[in-house]
């Protein structure tokens, strides 16, 4: 889209602000702008997280790209893959590592399947 | 392991164990003893924070007994060379001259990998961030901190689309301060919008936990536009969006910085359009940190001409101010940063800063002028900027329709904004709703979790996560059996801890120079006879890396590049054996039982006085301190005059400065004054000395002087050459 220069008409009604309230409108603008993507964040989850979070339970980089593949082509994003190890751990009566370095190796994907 | 200064860091050690190695610290570092007065030398500074243990000062100090004052601001220096274990040495040198806050470049196409990776392949235009390449160079940063005595703060970038992947093995390995800035990935990385601004919620949390500072990617805005000064009412609404998001993620508002650059640059007027720009930012940023970064945009291959424009935006970090000061190596317009332009950086900063300290005290913004009026009309664009944003929809639809990177000035549109869409982009579709029984069960994480009952904590389900016990974290050593740092310390094994030495300005051993030529052509015969030149001196893979007319037909000046194909070897050098110096108080004792008398001047028509008065004078640690009498002479006095009068006064020794060199003045008047002391019949009863900046020991020998000396001559070398010699003298007859 192209447009002209329209400055002076479209500051009619904050060119009277004092600089107080521009900055205050500023923030609250700005503030509008990104709550819809903070909603977005504490609803959904992504391949990268579900990675950070199974880094942190103690798996290599190598050990978590094939957990997170497993656990989207089973369709359980949404239970979180730090979840999908821990409970088969239990369900198992494995350690945390043990049940996550199988997943990463290919075994126990059928027990995955009634976890939930 | 610890650093010896004499000593060069030894990488292998550094691997050593590499795999059990700790951070000894995390999170952002601040310089210490900001906002008070401090004496350094002579002097009073305002704007200063604590002084290192070990530096290497300005070359202009040598005039004030060598002080190395340190701003109050943190200095940048980034490094690209995409080889850690140079990197690493680069780090070192950078911080003796004032670097704190060391920021590697990923390698190419880091973002778009959708994983960590590992091992320490070989990166281009900087290296693959991998966490034993991380590791070691903070291990590395973690021994050079203690060698300058500043903390050092590491940092690299957390973007693309393995960021939270990235912020996790960061916050684990003690990484400092990292750019996020999901937006960047939107518009430079073409991310999928939705994708990245999720991930960014997990990525900010993390660093929030480890206490990382973050800069942001709005300074891209500025490379990026066609006309980078039209796009600053967005870049405003740019640092808003990712600062107010960081900080209701959680990051503290004194950890989020904006990467603010003063976009235009001379011969644009840019003190009127970067100043009223910088002003605004911190006004409404109030909040926040700001860390100024230097101007890329309109640099050539010219470096005189980048380093007045980042002198100038450092002169807009003193009229405003800067928490964080980057810097932007001056050969950047040619290539990624060689060793020594990051030094040159690092400096150029330093003295700016060093000579504009409180300089706000002393210069006020007008505020009541035309930059108090830009200054609001800044502001206004920006929050029409943002009304509009919402307008449509918001942040996405607005990104959708190329609000973004418009070359207009808002609310002027040019219709050439990078235009994004909502449903596109990499990583697309990889978006997943998180169920009511979704759970993660780590100690930091942003967003719905269900905790189960059972658990006071989400990571008490699995004992405790890796930012609770480190044992757990899994180091992955090496995955390339070629490609790796093994190989290429191997291949340049025969330069370590030997007397072999090859140039270099990236990389050991690279064996890359650069000379300076100037050709009586015009620019495009110019080029071709530089590269000629180059190769008969023997350099292979000779390129320009800057050419500048100097007229279309009386000549041009280029600089060209090379490859030397010799190695060195240091135990085949004759080095003359630097003279010894006597104590300050033999010599005194000697000149009190034999009085010394000389006569100096600087001769010729040079008007130079000042390498001189300091070889003489009490005040400066000259010969007078050391009961040496002298008469002195002048500037500009012929050398007639000048053994006349050492004849009249039975003078000692003669001293003659001589700093003009043209057409070898210098060593012409050398021979003269040997010659006519001959002639007078005083030569073997007279020492003749003489100083310059391009005099030394062996040219001076060489043209009938006793002794020469050159740059850094202090009042003890020149009095204890003469107590010895006189001593020789005295045993001759």
């Amino acid at each position: 889209m192209k447009r002209a220069d329209d400055y002076e008409v479209r500051r009619q009604h904050i060119k009277n602000l004092s600089d107080e309230e521009l900055k205050a409108k500023f923030w609250e603008l700005a503030e509008k702008a990104v709550n819809p993507m903070l909603e977005l964040g504490k609803k959904n989850t992504t391949p990268a997280i579900e990675r950070s979070i199974l880094l942190r339970m103690g798996f290599s980089s190598m050990e978590v790209k094939p957990i997170v593949e497993g656990v989207i082509s089973k369709g359980l994003m949404g239970k979180g893959a730090g979840n999908v190890v821990w409970r088969l751990s239990k369900k198992l009566g494995l350690s945390v590592r043990e049940a996550g370095v199988g997943l990463a190796e290919g075994k126990y994907w059928d027990v995955v399947d009634i976890l939930f | 392991m610890s650093l010896d200064i004499n000593k060069k860091i030894d990488i292998n050690e550094l691997l050593q164990d590499l795999d059990k190695y700790e951070p000894k610290r995390r999170g952002w570092h601040w310089r210490e003893g900001q906002n008070q007065k401090r004496m350094v030398g002579d002097f009073e500074y305002h704007e200063t924070s604590e002084g290192l243990k070990n530096f290497i000062p300005l070359p202009g100090s040598r005039g004030f007994h060598y002080i190395d004052p340190q701003p109050d601001c943190v200095i940048t220096t980034e490094i690209a060379s995409g080889r850690f274990e140079d990197d690493i040495r680069r780090m070192r040198m950078a911080a003796w001259h004032g670097a704190d806050h060391i920021m590697v470049i990923r390698t190419a196409g880091q973002s778009h990998i959708d994983s960590l990776i590992e091992g320490t392949t070989q990166g281009m235009g900087g290296i693959a961030v991998t966490r034993k390449q991380v590791r070691a160079s903070r291990k590395a940063l973690d021994m050079i901190e203690e060698e300058v005595g500043r903390a050092i703060n590491f940092h690299s970038y957390i973007s693309g689309v393995a960021g939270p992947d990235i912020a996790v093995m960061f916050a684990e390995e003690g990484v400092n301060g990292a750019h996020q800035d999901p937006q960047y990935n939107v518009l430079y990385r073409n991310v999928n919008m939705v994708r990245s601004f999720v991930d960014a919620c997990e990525a900010k949390k993390i660093m929030a936990w480890a206490d990382m500072l973050q800069i942001d990617g709005a300074h891209n805005a500025n490379a990026t536009a066609m006309k980078a000064w039209k796009v600053r009412p967005e870049l405003m609404v740019q640092h808003a969006i990712n600062s107010i998001f960081s900080k209701k993620v959680g990051i503290k508002p004194e950890n989020i910085a904006l990467s603010t650059v003063p976009p235009t640059a001379p011969p644009a007027p840019c003190m009127r359009l970067d100043l009223p720009y910088a002003v605004a930012l911190r006004d409404f940023f109030s909040e926040y940190k700001m860390r100024a970064q230097q101007n890329t945009k309109y640099m050539e291959s010219d470096m005189r001409e980048a380093t007045v424009t980042h002198t100038l935006n450092l002169m807009i970090s003193r009229l405003t101010s800067a928490d964080i000061q980057s810097t932007i190596t001056p050969d950047e317009g040619r290539n990624v940063p060689w060793h020594y332009n990051n030094i040159a950086a690092i400096s150029t900063a330093k003295q700016a800063m060093n000579g504009m300290d409180g300089l706000r005290e002393i210069v006020k913004l007008d505020m009541d002028g035309v930059l108090g009026h830009d200054v609001r009309e800044l502001k206004e664009r920006a929050v029409l900027f943002l009304e509009e944003m919402l307008e449509v929809g918001g942040y996405f639809n607005a990104v959708e329709q190329g609000f973004f990177i418009d070359s207009g000035y808002y609310p002027e549109r040019n219709g050439d904004g990078i235009p994004r869409q909502i449903d596109g982009g990499i990583g697309v579709g990889m978006i997943f709703e998180r169920d009511a029984d979704y759970f993660a069960p780590v100690s930091v994480h942003y967003g719905d979790n269900n905790i189960p009952k059972e658990f006071a904590r989400a990571s008490d389900a699995i004992g405790g996560d890796t930012f609770e016990d480190r044992t757990k974290i899994i180091y992955i050593d090496e995955l390339d059996e070629h490609d790796n740092v093994n190989t290429r310390l191997k291949d340049v094994e025969k330069y370590k801890n030997t007397s072999i030495v090859k140039p270099e300005v990236e990389w050991k051993a690279d064996g890359v120079v650069a000379i300076t030529i100037f050709l009586p052509l015009p620019e495009r015969t110019a080029e071709f006879a530089a590269i000629k030149c180059g190769e008969n001196m023997g350099l292979e893979d000779v390129t320009v890396v800057h050419k500048q007319c100097l007229h279309p037909s009386e000549g041009t000046l280029v600089e060209i590049k090379g490859k030397v194909k010799f190695d060195i070897n240091v135990d085949e050098l004759i080095i003359p054996e630097k003279p010894e110096v006597l104590s300050a108080e033999a010599v005194r004792a000697d000149i009190q039982e034999n009085p010394i008398f000389v006569v100096a001047a600087t001769v010729g028509q040079d008007e130079h006085s000042v390498g001189l008065k300091e070889t003489l004078d009490i005040k400066h640690g000259g010969i007078e301190g050391y009961g040496v009498k002298y008469l002195y002479l002048g500037t500009s006095c012929p050398v007639e005059k000048l053994v006349d009068a050492a004849i009249e006064t039975n003078a000692s020794a003669i001293l003659a400065s001589m700093i003009i060199t043209h057409d070898d003045i210098h060593i012409k008047n050398m021979r003269k004054i040997h010659d006519l002391c001959v002639e007078k019949g005083i030569r073997d009863k007279i020492m003749i000395i003489c100083g310059g900046t391009q005099v030394s020991n062996e040219i001076a020998k060489e043209a009938g002087m006793d002794a020469g000396f050159g740059r850094g001559t202090k009042g003890i070398d020149v009095v204890s050459f003469m107590v010895k010699k006189r001593r020789e003298m005295k045993n001759e007859d």
